[in-house]
C-alpha cells in the first residue's frame, strides 16, 4: 500500500512538476528581424579573361557597300544602247546574285541627257534599260524578278550642259525592290 | 502705342495689297511681231467697271492686242451704250467700237453688258450680257474678246480656253497647273515630288491625262479637275506614258514598252481595253489624233525619229516628214489640214509647222530648245515650252509666224504646255 501511495506520490508530482514546466509561457517578444536587402547572386568578379561569344547571320551581299552589287548603275554612250565592256561585270554580278536570291526583284531604270523630247527621249532610256535586262535574263535571271522602266530625261544624276554631265546621265540603274 | 498700332496695321495692309497683285500677276508676257492686217478697234473704259475685282476693259484690250489681230485705239471711259456718235470714231480711225457697263446684282453678281459697233456700216455688230459670281469676272472679259474675235474676223476666239502645264522647282518638286490661256487665273491641279510630264485636256475639258513617276516608273493617270479622282490609265509591266484623247472622249493612245520595246495602244478612259495599235520593230510613241480618226506618231523605224501616219487600227503607216534626221512631237491642227511638229536643223530643236496638202513646211520658232507644242482650239496659235537665259518658260505664235509671245514666271521652270478645248 505504501509503494502505492508513493507511486501516486511520484506519478502526482511528476504530473504537477511537468504540469509546472509547461505553465509559464511567457509570450515571447518576436524575435528581431534584420531589415536586410535581399541579396541578389554575389556580383561576378571584374573578369576580362572570358570572351562572350557573338554570332552572325550570314551577310547579305547586297547590304555590302564595298562589296560587288554596290555598284549599280551601267553607263551608255552617245546614241547606244548597248552594255559597254565596262558594264558588263555590274550586269553580271547582280545577275548572280539574283539567280541565286529567286526571291529578289528589280526596277532597270533607263535614263538619257537632257536633249531632244520628253517622250522621245522615254522611249530611248527604255532601250536601255531593255538592254541590261536581256543581258540579265539571258544570265539566268527569271522575268518575273526584272521590270525594265524609263525615266527619259526627268531624272538626271548629273546637272548641267557639257557632256561630262551627259555622259552621267546615259545610264541605267539597277533598283532592288 | 496706338500711333504703332495704326502704323504696323497699315505696313500689313500694304504688304497684303502687294501679295495680291503678286497674285494676280503669275505670269510676264511679252508680245512681239502683229498680224499682216490688223483691225483697228476702239474698246472703251466699261462704265463702273471699278466695282468689279478685275478691270473688265483692261483684260478685253490685253487679250485683243496679244491676238496680234487688232490695232488698238485708246477711247477712254463711254458711260452710255446708246447714242453712239459713229462719225467721231470712224474719224479717229476705229472700225470697230467696244462699250460696255459692269452693275452689281442683289445677289451679289456683276452684270456685264456688251456691245459692238461698226463704226463703218453705222450698226450694231453683237451684245452680250452675262452676269456671274466676282470669281469669275475674267471669264466674263475673256468672252467679250472671243465675242470681239470671232466678230470681227470669223474666226472663233479662244481666250476664254485654259491652259495646262507643269511647274518645276529644282527636279525636286513638280506642279500640274491649269490657268487661263493668257496666264492669269492660276490653279494646281497636282503636286508631287516625282516629274510629270505629258499632260493632255479630255475632250470636254474637265480632266487631263498625263505621266506621273510617282510610282519610280512613268504610269499614265487621268485626273478629274472638278472632283479630284485619279483613274490609272495605264500601269503595264515597264513604262507607260505619252497619253492623248480621241475625240470622243472616252478613248486615249499611250505608248507602253510591256512588249519588250515602245509601242502605241489605245485604251478606255477607265483603264479597260487595251490594244495594241502600232507595229514596228522601232519606237513608235507620241500619238495624236486626226479629226478623220487617224493617229499621226513618231517612228524611229527607219533610223532617227520621225513622224508617221496610220489608220486608226494601225495599219498603212506612212511617213510624212523627210527634212532633217530628227523630227518630233506631232500635233495636227482641229480641221486636219496642219501639223506641228519640233525638229532638229543644225543642233537646234525648234517649232515647225506642215501644210499637209501640200507637204510645204514652214519654222515659227527662232530659239534653240523648244518643245511640246499645241494648237489652240481655233488653230490659229501654237503655244510650246522653250527656254531663255537658263529658264524654262512658255511661248505662242501665230501659225502664220507672225505673232509671238513668251510666257514667263517668276519663280521654277514650266513646260509641257496643253491648250485646252473651247467650254460652254
Amino acid at each position: 500500500m505504501r509503494k502505492l501511495s508513493s507511486l501516486a506520490f511520484i506519478v502526482t508530482t511528476a504530473a504537477i512538476l511537468s504540469a509546472c514546466s509547461s505553465t509559464p509561457v511567457k509570450v515571447a517578444e518576436p524575435a528581431k528581424v534584420e531589415e536586410r536587402q535581399i541579396e541578389a547572386k554575389p556580383q561576378p568578379q571584374a573578369d576580362t579573361r572570358t570572351v562572350a561569344p557573338v554570332e552572325t547571320k550570314s551577310l547579305d551581299p547586297l547590304d555590302d557597300p564595298k562589296g560587288v552589287l554596290a555598284n549599280r548603275s551601267v553607263y551608255f554612250d552617245f546614241d547606244s544602247y548597248v552594255v559597254r565592256d565596262d558594264g558588263k561585270p555590274v550586269v553580271e554580278n547582280h545577275s548572280a546574285y539574283l539567280a541565286k536570291n529567286k526571291a529578289r526583284s528589280i526596277l532597270i531604270q533607263g535614263n538619257t541627257d537632257e536633249r531632244g523630247g520628253a517622250e522621245y527621249n522615254l522611249a530611248l532610256g527604255q532601250k536601255r534599260a531593255e538592254a541590261v535586262r536581256k543581258a540579265m535574263t539571258t544570265l539566268g535571271v527569271s522575268e518575273s524578278q526584272v521590270e525594265a522602266v524609263s525615266l527619259g530625261k526627268e531624272k538626271p544624276k548629273a546637272t548641267g550642259s557639257n557632256e561630262e554631265a551627259w555622259a552621267q546621265n546615259r545610264r541605267a540603274d539597277i533598283v532592288y525592290k | 502705342m496706338t500711333t504703332m498700332k495704326k502704323l504696323n496695321q497699315a505696313i500689313l495692309t500694304a504688304t497684303l495689297a502687294l501679295a495680291a497683285a503678286g497674285a494676280q500677276a503669275q505670269m510676264r508676257i511679252e508680245i512681239s511681231g502683229v498680224g499682216s492686217n490688223q483691225i483697228p478697234v476702239a474698246v472703251a473704259g466699261f462704265a463702273d467697271e471699278n466695282i468689279a475685282p478685275q478691270q473688265i476693259s483692261a483684260i478685253i484690250k490685253a487679250d485683243l492686242e496679244r491676238s496680234g489681230a487688232f490695232k488698238l485705239i485708246d477711247a477712254g471711259v463711254i458711260t452710255s451704250m446708246n447714242n453712239i456718235d459713229y462719225g467721231t470714231w470712224k474719224a479717229k480711225g476705229a472700225d470697230a467700237l467696244v462699250v460696255g457697263t459692269v452693275a452689281k446684282s442683289a445677289a451679289g453678281d456683276y452684270e456685264v453688258r456688251y456691245k459692238l459697233f461698226d463704226t463703218v456700216k453705222q450698226s450694231e455688230l453683237s451684245q452680250l450680257n452675262v452676269a456671274r459670281a466676282p470669281q469669275f469676272t475674267r471669264l466674263t472679259a475673256h468672252n467679250i474678246a472671243d465675242d470681239v474675235f470671232l466678230k470681227l474676223t470669223g474666226i472663233r476666239g479662244a481666250f476664254s480656253t485654259r491652259i495646262a502645264y507643269v511647274k518645276e522647282y529644282d527636279k525636286r518638286h513638280y506642279e500640274l497647273l491649269v490657268a487661263d490661256a493668257d496666264g492669269e487665273g492660276e490653279q494646281m491641279a497636282l503636286r508631287s515630288n516625282e516629274p510629270i510630264i505629258s499632260p493632255s485636256w479630255s475632250p470636254d475639258g474637265t480632266k487631263v491625262a498625263y505621266v506621273s513617276f510617282e510610282q519610280k516608273k512613268p504610269v499614265v493617270y487621268v485626273q478629274n479637275l472638278v472632283n479630284r479622282a485619279r483613274t490609272v490609265v495605264a500601269n503595264e509591266k515597264g513604262s507607260n506614258s505619252s497619253p492623248v484623247w480621241a475625240q470622243s472622249g472616252n478613248k486615249l493612245a499611250v505608248s507602253l514598252s510591256k512588249d519588250g520595246h515602245t509601242q502605241i495602244y489605245t485604251v478606255n478612259a477607265d483603264g479597260g481595253n487595251l490594244k495594241r495599235v502600232s507595229n514596228s520593230a522601232g519606237i513608235d510613241s507620241e500619238a495624236n489624233f486626226a479629226p478623220d480618226g487617224s493617229i499621226y506618231f513618231m517612228s524611229d523605224r527607219s533610223g532617227g525619229p520621225q513622224i508617221y501616219r496610220m489608220n486608226a487600227d494601225g495599219g498603212d503607216a506612212k511617213r510624212i516628214t523627210f527634212t532633217g534626221n530628227y523630227n518630233i512631237s506631232p500635233r495636227v491642227s482641229a480641221d486636219g489640214k496642219t501639223l506641228a511638229y519640233i525638229s532638229r536643223r543644225d543642233g537646234n530643236y525648234q517649232l515647225y509647222v506642215m501644210d499637209l496638202a501640200s507637204g510645204q513646211e514652214q519654222r515659227l520658232s527662232d530659239s534653240t530648245d523648244d518643245q511640246y507644242p499645241s494648237f489652240a482650239p481655233n488653230g490659229k496659235y501654237i503655244m510650246y515650252a522653250t527656254q531663255a537665259g537658263g529658264r524654262k518658260s512658255l511661248a505662242v505664235v501665230s501659225v502664220d509666224g507672225r505673232v509671238k509671245q513668251r510666257l514667263t514666271t517668276q519663280a521654277g521652270n514650266i513646260k509641257e504646255p496643253t491648250w485646252g478645248p473651247f467650254m460652254q
